[in-house]
């Protein structure tokens, strides 16, 4: 049984990564950037090994599944990373649960901070906030708040917003978060991951029918699997590593 | 704040300056018929056709930016500048309830004005009760039709449906409001509070004004705002908002002519203009990612957050801009105003709830077409146009039943005349 599972992971795995190589490239101008990570490029330099953690809600995970975890993006992300950096220790740990505010996640920054001493914590937030009507001001605060305890914390940070949702779009303002993000980051001098725009890319060019109605978890998987690879290529771009 | 009063001065152009004006631009006839629209007292003048043009335009631009995946947008003054048609929108429903209403308040006296301000407002009411309930059919069929695990987080959205025994309640108290659906009870709010503040206009407009900007200021220094449902607040903040509707209101009332001076300054429109091209300059940083690197960082710390939610300054003043080079440039008497191309806009204003209530609709309507059958840019350059299209043709068609009762009802023509100079806000 155990066997079995094993099997159809690696051979999904193997499709995945056969699909995204090909299909889901993300234009330079959405990943590059002039904003360097240095903490992550010393790690990378000086010890060989890098610690990220995700912080994040229910868009940083697949639902309940058989090894929902090794699908969602962070895991992803662990390894595309190992992909483009061999000879490395890399480790993403994935701190994500359900129906958290941003101004909940920034309250466990410091913990996860002391114990883990990543050098680099990838901060996705914004869904739930507009989901539940967050006042927006408040919102900017959590996350610039958030992204101080993180800088002084001794990180890195990449904050990623929203999925690009087309069913959703009109009855949830995304808009007025993801721009509060970007003015996060731009105020900070950090990097933003921009999920919406990227995902926006893949509908547009029919990399992705993100309106179509499923039970199933393909196209779930193939998404966070592009994400994963997206975010590998902007961090290593952002450390000035070549892979 | 000087610069823009200036502007919104010439909205209601002094009668002597327009004749001038008018001489320099239009014909030997316009200038004849404007001399004898100069003779009249200034608050008893005809319709301001600028007010239903740029009005009715407003309202294009609203439905077009409803709808969210659409080539069309990019013909939106949003992306040009700080603000965006709700400001046309607020100030010159502002405006033209100040001209109707105060007429009203002065002939008829504070009850009936004020009976007649609260009809108005319970209107927009039921108007925003009946998309609800069209939001809501579109909610439901989304909830029965859609899944996508990798959307599980996203259609929290749709829990409100399973208490609708609340969410219809906070509705009906307007604490809940669906995307896209904040404008009304804005307007509603305030419509509500407008009987006291048409009163103290009318009594002492300085005084009013001054009072309105000092509410603004207590919103932005205590961050006042109303609470909505299920948490957070309004999206429009109406303590905010209400400066740009009582100014609207002021200009109305005489402030207008107040200002003419300041409007046909030359460093007024200087200002204006250069404010305006820095507005666009930093627009296109937006969606123009390398550029942003020009702003400079003092600038951009200053800049940001543009706050749509509390009217923020830079927003208020690039309406005012953008309102002192229009009134410089379009006087009352402009001769286009009559021409035939500008009336379905023209239309499209004077009927301006009915209008703006029928673009929600075709904004849910036309998203959901572009959605369900993949729109690409001519699809939904085909929606915008058809959207447009059935605007125009639904005020023509309320034009001409106004016109059908207002023959059949002789006596009565007078008061429905006033209602449509500005009541139908």
């Amino acid at each position: 049984m155990n066997f079995k599972i094993a099997l159809i992971t690696a051979m999904a795995l193997t499709n995945a990564t056969a699909f995204a190589a090909e299909e889901c490239e993300v234009p330079p101008s959405l990943t590059v950037s002039d904003i360097d990570l240095t903490r992550v490029a010393k790690a990378i330099k000086e010890q060989h090994r890098l610690d990220i953690a995700v912080v994040g809600t229910g868009s940083s995970a697949l639902p309940p599944g058989p090894d929902g975890d090794n699908f969602a993006y962070p895991a992803r992300l662990q390894a595309a990373l190992l992909q483009l950096l061999p000879g490395n220790d890399i480790k993403v740990v994935a701190h994500v649960q359900a129906r958290q505010t941003t101004a909940e996640m920034a309250a466990d920054l410091k913990q996860i901070l002391a114990t883990e001493k990543p050098a680099l914590v990838i901060w996705q937030a914004g869904t739930f906030d507009a989901v539940s009507g967050i006042d927006p001001e408040e919102f900017r605060t959590s996350l610039s708040e958030g992204v101080d305890t993180i800088n002084s914390g001794g990180a890195d940070v990449d904050l990623m917003n929203m999925q690009y949702s087309p069913r959703t779009e009109t009855m949830l303002d995304m808009g007025t978060y993801a721009d509060i993000m970007r003015w996060v980051a731009q105020e900070h001098g950090t990097l933003l991951f921009d999920r919406l725009a990227i995902m926006r890319f893949w509908n547009d060019q029919g990399t992705f029918d993100l309106y179509a109605a499923t039970k199933k978890y393909d196209m779930a998987r193939k998404v966070h699997d592009c994400i994963g690879r997206a975010l590998a290529s902007q961090i290593v771009n952002s450390a000035r590593l070549t892979p | 704040m000087i610069r823009g009063l200036g502007l919104a001065a010439l909205l209601r152009w002094p009668a002597a300056s327009a004749n001038s004006d008018a001489v320099r631009i239009a014909g030997p006839t316009d200038a004849g018929a404007s001399t004898t629209a100069a003779q009249r007292p200034p608050t008893a003048g005809e319709r301001d056709l600028r007010l239903d043009l740029f009005r009715g335009i407003a309202l294009w631009l609203i439905f077009l930016d409803h709808i969210p995946e659409n080539v069309a947008n990019w013909f939106t003054i949003r992306n040009y500048g700080f603000s965006d048609a709700t400001e046309i929108f607020i100030f010159i429903s502002g405006y033209t309830a100040a001209f109707v209403y105060g007429k009203a308040m002065r002939e008829r006296g504070f009850v009936v004005s004020s009976a007649r301000i609260l009809r108005r407002a319970w209107q927009i009411y039921v108007a925003h009760i009946f998309l609800f309930t069209i939001f809501l059919a579109e909610i439901a069929y989304v909830a029965a039709t859609f899944e996508n695990p990798l959307y599980a987080e996203e259609m929290n959205v749709l829990n409100f449906l399973k208490e609708p025994d609340v969410t219809i309640f906070q509705a009906l108290l307007l604490k809940f409001k669906p995307a896209n659906m904040d404008v009304l009870p804005l307007y509603i709010v305030l419509l509500l509070l407008f009987p006291p503040t048409l009163r103290l206009l009318l009594w002492q407009p300085g005084f009013a004004l001054a009072l309105s900007a000092f509410v603004y200021i207590l919103a932005w220094s205590f961050h006042l705002n109303l609470p909505a449902y299920p948490n957070g607040v309004w999206f429009f903040n109406p303590f905010a908002w209400q400066l740009l509707f009582v100014f609207g209101a002021w200009c109305a009332l005489g402030g207008a002519q107040a200002l003419g001076g300041l409007l046909r300054s030359r460093i007024v429109l200087t200002v204006a203009i250069a404010y305006l091209v820095f507005a666009f300059l930093i627009t296109l940083t937006w969606y123009y990612e390398p550029l942003a690197h020009y702003v400079p960082l003092w600038l951009s710390d200053r800049l940001y957050p543009i706050d749509k939610t509390n009217l923020d300054v830079l927003r208020f003043a690039h309406f005012l801009a953008l309102a002192a080079v229009t009134v410089r440039f379009v006087p009352r008497d402009w001769p286009p105003l009559k021409w035939r191309i500008l009336q379905p806009a023209i239309q499209c204003g004077q009927h301006s709830l009915e209008i703006f209530c029928l673009g929600v609709f075709l904004a849910f309507a036309g998203q959901f077409v572009i959605s369900e059958w993949s729109g690409g840019p001519l699809i939904q350059t085909a929606i915008s146009l058809l959207g447009i299209s059935i605007m125009i043709a639904i005020a023509s068609l309320l034009t001409w039943y106004k016109r059908m009762e207002g023959r059949s009802s002789p006596p009565r023509a007078k008061t429905s005349d006033a209602d449509l100079a500005g009541g139908e806000a």
